[in-house]
């Protein structure tokens, strides 16, 4: 199929999380009459049930579709959906890659927020002609004049003639469809050209193999053409190319320069596959790849275990999987005393880490005990070594740890001027260190403070959209490391340590966490047949303690004809619930007491 | 010849209870006989399948059956009595509340033959009964259970709650004191158990509310439990079963065939039947029901045909395993336990074989008692106290 690239657009949809970024695509997918509406499901792009249930994009999407526009021509679209939350800015990223424009969604209430301006900078990095979208404007408080000058003022975008739309009433989503043909460039690239296609994603089928998303930049791909990973240097031979329906792959004959659109080639092995990479024609190659994405690291890790020990080789395999399609996601075997064999994962951040676990659990079926989130510790030991401490279990002995330190983070938070105060008070409990406040115009402000990173993988996200009652928006990077006073807080359970609740922690704030970690174990274990004290404890100085009373009464008084199917059914709930306990010494502890401790809240 | 118990279920009752999660509720006059009509209609249609079989013991419960009119009553016992084979020692049970019973019913009940009532009493003390939302006082029960000796029941249970708002151990014992001045046959003593969809499950079962009335804590509870097993053996009742006392010989006969297992057949909405090797409930839907049985059914009641097609649903035919786990968990509530013998007759497998791992535990943590030499297997008194933890080993 020959497409003329000048009627091709390539473009992405970048916003702040909830200015509606899936609704436009999803208006953008019925305008054009890919779907009727009756086929249309809200967020056609987010396809996991994960990301309907929380009205969130996790996994960059793509679509084709076909715009037939006023100047009586047929473009092809290609949309790719990107995440909004800051864990998923490496999402972001790749789908970036693939563009030539993006297509920027301000709500005309909210205005521009902290992960607004964090994508807009990610979109300048890679080139991307930006093209302002004031939404919402059906709501009550818009103000989109007030959005336009903050966009222009703020970003130094043209946003005078951004079109004014409510994405989710339909209303001037037309306006949006003009102007991306007149606004975002068409690609380049030359179809003549030996093949130079950058990989972004992939997913693993069963009967499929590898399937690989990728941008053509240079030349040609079709069935039969015999590719090369650039990287990993596995070539094979192309089975099938096509480009993304919604929800679904559609075959075709070719792809060009321009083109988006996926391949199969019968690959097996996941690690021949690295998004980020280039694929090349094997009898004709391009001279060098194409700048890759900037690596990232994971920044956050934890012990993640199967509940039936049985499964280890089952969430192996499932975490390859993940990782195919999800680089940023690391995993290495380890074994707790308590948990027995399972993987220590990085993850980008604490919300990366949820939507992982959630999905091990319902893709994969399995059942997982998580252990409480740590970063990376550096450990300088007084012989000189130094030590990268993912698993607190780890940690040295006292007596040769000459000190420590712990990454911190530069935060930007965007917040109305009401609440900077109590959100100064939170940044200051969480050992923030304050470095500046800029006005973005005389109701809004950015804070920014140095905040370690241990502090804010909790729980800090819920405690600011509460202390700030939702209006509150935040973004962060790297910053570096800084020596703290640390020590190792270990959870006893009958008076035996249960290494997979063991956790890194600033001096000054192990008291008040030991007590809500006992606390909290204290509502999580279930009462057993003798009384079981719950002791937090630095070194072999117990600092907290609780005691979990023996179980005095577990009797069902009644039991008659008409409802022993049920009375079987609670027995069998219950018999279920033991299954799911984890036996520490003759305690058995639920596997949701082990990830309960994450969350302890600060009210 | 095979024995049958039959269960009748009454649906209506004056006003529902706060903690009841019954298949009932209030409803006229009319709509009330018109179901005794379809009740009396599906008895005909049933009886066919249990030719071969004699009614052991038949009990009416509810709702409260005790609002039944004379007649209704008269019509339902006449409709049994023609269409099963009623063994003459028949226990016949009749639930029925304070304040639905006069002397003429009193009298009525007594002379349709049946032989047992259940009073529903659950406290002595006005300010439970209040807040348990009875309809009546204590005195209103003092005057039913004085109609219904007159009337010559020799067979009395009075139905008792522990563990209600507001009671203390105090309140309690002398709710036990007064029943059993009364010298009642039998008494059930049941703790309150809060279900959901309840009024009762609003204001307790869920955390975060503050009832004004605040339940007995689990402790006090415990010796409300410990407390009436002593009086009431003091007084030459034993314990039987978790919840139910009775002096000898005056076991209540349908309630412990469920616990061993007999075949029952439940009648009426919504009722449970363990019959042919299967468990199956009637519909709970009370306008299927009455649509169903608004007229005599066109085809016959066969077994091969389906039965229990017409209004039954969740027909589940039980394992051999299944049978097995329920032989367990419904045998050891009662307090001499199940019999590795009879176990072996019935299933012809060793029990010990099939659940030698949680009885040995249990065995250690004294929560159940295993005597070789007679096979038989029981909860200790702990073992009572924490019987869903043991129990949950067997399913």
């Amino acid at each position: 199929m020959s497409v003329d690239q000048s009627r091709i657009r390539n473009f992405c949809i970048i916003a702040h999380i909830d200015h509606g970024k899936s609704t436009l695509a999803d208006r953008i997918i019925e305008k054009t009459g890919l779907l009727t509406s009756r086929e249309m499901q809200n967020q056609v792009l987010d396809n996991m049930d994960l990301e309907r249930e929380r009205g969130i994009t996790i996994k960059a999407q793509a679509v084709r579709i076909v715009y037939k526009a006023k100047d009586g021509e047929e473009y092809i679209f290609n949309l790719i959906d990107t995440p909004g939350h800051v864990d998923f800015n490496y999402e972001v990223s790749r789908s970036l890659a693939a563009c030539d424009g993006a297509i920027l969604v301000v709500d005309a209430a909210q205005g521009i927020e902290a992960q607004t301006l964090a994508n807009v900078y990610l979109a300048l990095d890679h080139d991307l002609e930006i093209m302002p979208v004031i939404n919402k404007i059906d709501l009550p408080s818009a103000d989109p004049d007030r959005v336009v000058a903050e966009i222009e003022d703020v970003i130094g975008l043209e946003a005078h003639d951004a079109p004014r739309i409510s994405a989710k009433t339909g209303e001037n989503v037309d306006q949006v469809l003009e102007q991306i043909i007149t606004k975002i460039p068409a690609p380049t690239g030359d179809v003549n050209a030996p093949l130079q296609a950058l990989i972004f994603d992939a997913v693993y089928d069963p009967y499929k193999g590898v399937i690989v998303f990728f941008r053509v930049k240079e030349g040609r791909i079709a069935k039969g053409t015999p590719v090369k990973m650039m990287a990993t240097g596995a070539s094979f031979e192309v089975v099938e190319v096509g480009y993304f329906g919604p929800g679904q792959f559609i075959p075709c004959d070719e792809l060009t320069a321009g083109m988006v659109g996926y391949m199969t080639a019968s690959i097996k092995n996941l690690k021949d596959t690295h998004v980020g990479d280039t694929i090349t024609n094997l009898e004709n190659p391009c001279k060098e790849p194409l700048p890759g994405y900037k690596k990232v690291n994971p920044m956050v890790y934890c012990g993640m275990y199967p509940a039936d020990g049985a499964k280890y080789g089952d969430l192996r395999d499932a975490l390859e999987k993940l990782q195919l399609n999800d680089a940023s996601l690391q995993f290495e075997a380890e074994t707790s005393v308590a948990l027995g064999f399972g993987f220590r994962c990085g993850f980008l951040g604490l919300l990366h880490l949820e939507i992982i676990q959630e999905r091990l659990e319902r893709e994969f079926n399995l059942d997982l005990v998580t252990t409480a989130p740590s970063v990376i510790y550096k450990v300088h030991k007084t012989n000189g070594e130094v030590l990268e401490l993912t698993n607190p279990s780890n940690l040295p002995d006292p007596s040769e740890i000459e000190y420590m330190e712990e990454p911190v983070v530069s935060a930007e938070i965007m917040v109305t001027t009401e609440f900077i105060g109590p959100i100064m008070d939170l940044c200051q409990e969480r050992r923030g260190v304050y470095q500046g406040m800029e006005y973005m115009e005389t109701t809004r402000a950015l804070l920014k403070y140095v905040l370690p990173l241990n502090e804010i993988i909790y729980d800090f996200f819920d405690a600011l959209k509460s202390r700030s009652r939702g209006y509150a928006s935040f973004d962060y990077e790297m910053k570096g490391y800084q020596r703290s006073p640390l020590v190792k807080l270990d959870i006893l359970v009958n008076r035996e340590e249960v290494d997979a609740l063991s956790f890194i922690v600033f001096e000054g704030s192990a008291y008040e966490r030991g007590r809500k970690m006992c606390e909290k174990l204290k509502e999580e274990i279930p009462r057993q047949l003798f009384e079981i004290p719950i002791q937090a404890a630095i070194g072999s100085k117990i600092i907290a303690r609780e005691t979990v009373k023996a179980l005095r009464k577990d009797v069902l008084a009644k039991c008659y004809g008409g409802d022993i199917s049920r009375k079987r059914k609670l027995l069998e709930k219950q018999k279920e619930g033991k299954k799911r306990m984890r036996q520490i010494g003759n305690v058995e502890i639920p596997q949701k007491a082990f990830m309960s401790v994450l969350k302890l809240d600060d009210k | 010849m095979e024995k049958l118990e039959l269960y009748i279920h009454y649906p209506f009752c004056v006003k529902k209870c706060r903690y009841c999660d019954f298949l009932s509720g209030p409803s006229d006059e009319k709509s009330r006989h018109l179901y005794i009509e379809a009740l009396c209609r599906e008895i005909a249609f049933l009886a066919p399948l249990y030719r071969d079989w004699v009614v052991d013991t038949v009990f009416m419960g509810g709702g409260t059956p005790s609002l039944m009119s004379a007649d209704e009553l008269a019509q339902v016992m006449e409709q049994l009595r023609t269409f099963f084979r009623l063994a003459s020692d028949c226990e016949i049970t009749m639930e029925a509340n304070p304040g639905t019973l006069d002397s003429g019913k009193a009298k009525a009940i007594a002379r349709l033959g049946i032989n047992r009532l259940s009073l529903g009493l659950q406290s002595a003390q006005e300010k439970e009964l209040v807040c348990l939302g009875r309809i009546h006082t204590f005195e209103d029960f003092l005057e039913s259970f004085r109609l219904v000796r007159g009337a010559g029941i020799q067979n009395l249970n009075v139905d008792l709650m522990s563990g209600l708002p507001g009671q203390t151990l105090e309140s309690w014992e002398d709710t036990l004191e007064k029943v059993l001045n009364l010298g009642p046959e039998h008494i059930s003593a049941y703790s309150l158990i809060i279900e959901e969809n309840t009024p009762f499950y609003e204001l307790y079962g869920r955390a975060g509310t503050c009832p004004t009335i605040p339940l007995p804590d689990e402790d006090t509870e415990r010796q409300m439990y410990a407390r009436t097993g002593k009086m009431l053996a003091d007084r030459g009742y034993g314990r039987y079963e978790i919840s139910n006392y009775a002096k000898k010989g005056y076991e209540c006969r349908h309630n412990v065939g469920y616990w061993r297992r007999r075949d029952y057949l439940g009648l009426g909405l919504g009722a449970a039947s363990l019959s042919f090797g299967r468990r199956f409930e009637n519909t709970a839907d009370l306008e299927k029901y009455m649509d169903i049985f608004s007229k005599e059914p066109s085809r016959p009641c066969d077994l091969s045909a389906g039965a229990f097609d017409l209004s039954h649903e969740n027909i589940h035919h039980l394992t051999r395993q299944e049978a097995m786990e329920e032989f367990m968990f419904l045998g050891l509530r009662m307090c001499e336990g199940v019999n590795a013998n009879t176990f072996r007759d019935t299933f012809g497998l060793s029990m010990m074989d099939v659940f030698g791992g949680p009885v040995r535990k249990h065995c250690q943590e004294g929560l159940l008692n295993y005597i070789e030499e007679t096979g038989q297997l029981y909860l200790t008194e702990r073992g009572i106290d924490l019987s869903n933890y043991v129990l949950c080993d067997f399913v």
